[in-house]
């Protein structure tokens, strides 16, 4: 029986860049670091309060994943926005979305109050999609 | 509707508390002085510390030291040694900082060095323990050639 995700990916357009957005602007940790070969990089990335979901940043070229056909046909996709990854929550949305904003993290939607909770809407660096969410943000 | 309206307007409130948390984020190793950030951030410093309290769950100075520990992590995972991590990260004594690390981590900084020490000839030696078979499998050159390359 299923009992959790471990892993997740999320596919990006150059890992060094990815590692900068993510651990340096979002504030997540390192999990593993590990060279794998031929500038192969085997690199996950856990959120503050998730140590056990590691989200593993793959870089789309031609290799690990992808033949040279399909990684320039994902790149083109990354880079119009196609992907929405996920939800990401926070304990404050407009102290998390004033923060990410001074650190130049580009939001396509402001925190809005939903039916579900405060929302707004991010992009990485590769143009990937997020939401970020404060689930109790609507109480009433 | 009236909520949002009233929260809202207060987002400058946010800024400023933002502002102090971002100004600890980059001065964690310096003396910094809490009633100095709170006149930055025109606040009374019960006020401020209130704000940021309910904002981040800890008070100004409980974030300040949990950010020198996490910075600290961090160094240890590059292998730095305890007094040098000590000392770069702001603390004045090494029995302060050693005990405050092993607090809020749960080890001593020497026992983390080790245990990353470790990770790190682990990662080196057999990186296909940190890789799920399914990536690996994935590209069978990368496989046999570069992994093998990448242990050696």
């Amino acid at each position: 029986m299923i009992s959790k995700l471990s892993h997740v990916s999320i596919y990006v357009l150059n890992q060094d860049s990815a590692y900068e957005f993510y651990i340096n602007k979002l504030g997540f940790k390192v999990h593993t670091d590990a060279p794998m070969g031929e500038g192969m990089r085997w690199l996950t990335v856990t959120a503050p309060e998730q140590p056990d979901l590691e989200i593993t940043l793959i870089p789309v070229k031609e290799g690990m994943m992808f033949t040279k056909e399909t990684a320039e046909s994902m790149r083109k996709l990354v880079e119009k926005g196609t992907f929405g990854f996920g939800v990401f929550e926070c304990k404050d949305i407009y102290a998390t979305y004033e923060e990410m904003k001074m650190k130049g993290v580009e939001f396509t939607k402001t925190p809005k109050k939903e039916f579900y909770g405060i929302e707004a809407l991010f992009k990485d660096d590769s143009g990937n999609w997020f939401s970020l969410g404060q689930k109790d943000g609507v109480k009433s | 509707m009236s909520k949002e309206n009233e929260i809202y307007p207060k987002v400058y409130l946010y800024r400023r508390i933002v502002q102090a948390k971002l100004y600890i984020d980059i001065n964690y190793e310096d003396n910094i002085e809490l009633d100095n950030i709170a006149e930055e951030a025109y606040f009374s410093k019960f006020h401020f510390i209130r704000m940021f309290k309910k904002i981040y769950g800890k008070t100004p100075y409980q974030y300040l030291m949990h950010t020198r520990i996490e910075k600290a992590k961090q160094l240890l995972q590059k292998n730095t040694t305890v007094t040098n991590v000590c000392f770069s990260v702001g603390f004045e004594s090494l029995s302060s900082f050693s005990g405050l690390f092993k607090r809020i981590v749960g080890i001593s900084p020497s026992a983390y060095l080790l245990q990353h020490q470790r990770i790190k000839t682990r990662i080196r030696e057999q990186p296909l323990n940190f890789i799920p078979g399914c990536f690996a499998d994935k590209n069978t050159s990368v496989k046999k050639s570069n992994f093998e390359e990448a242990a050696e």
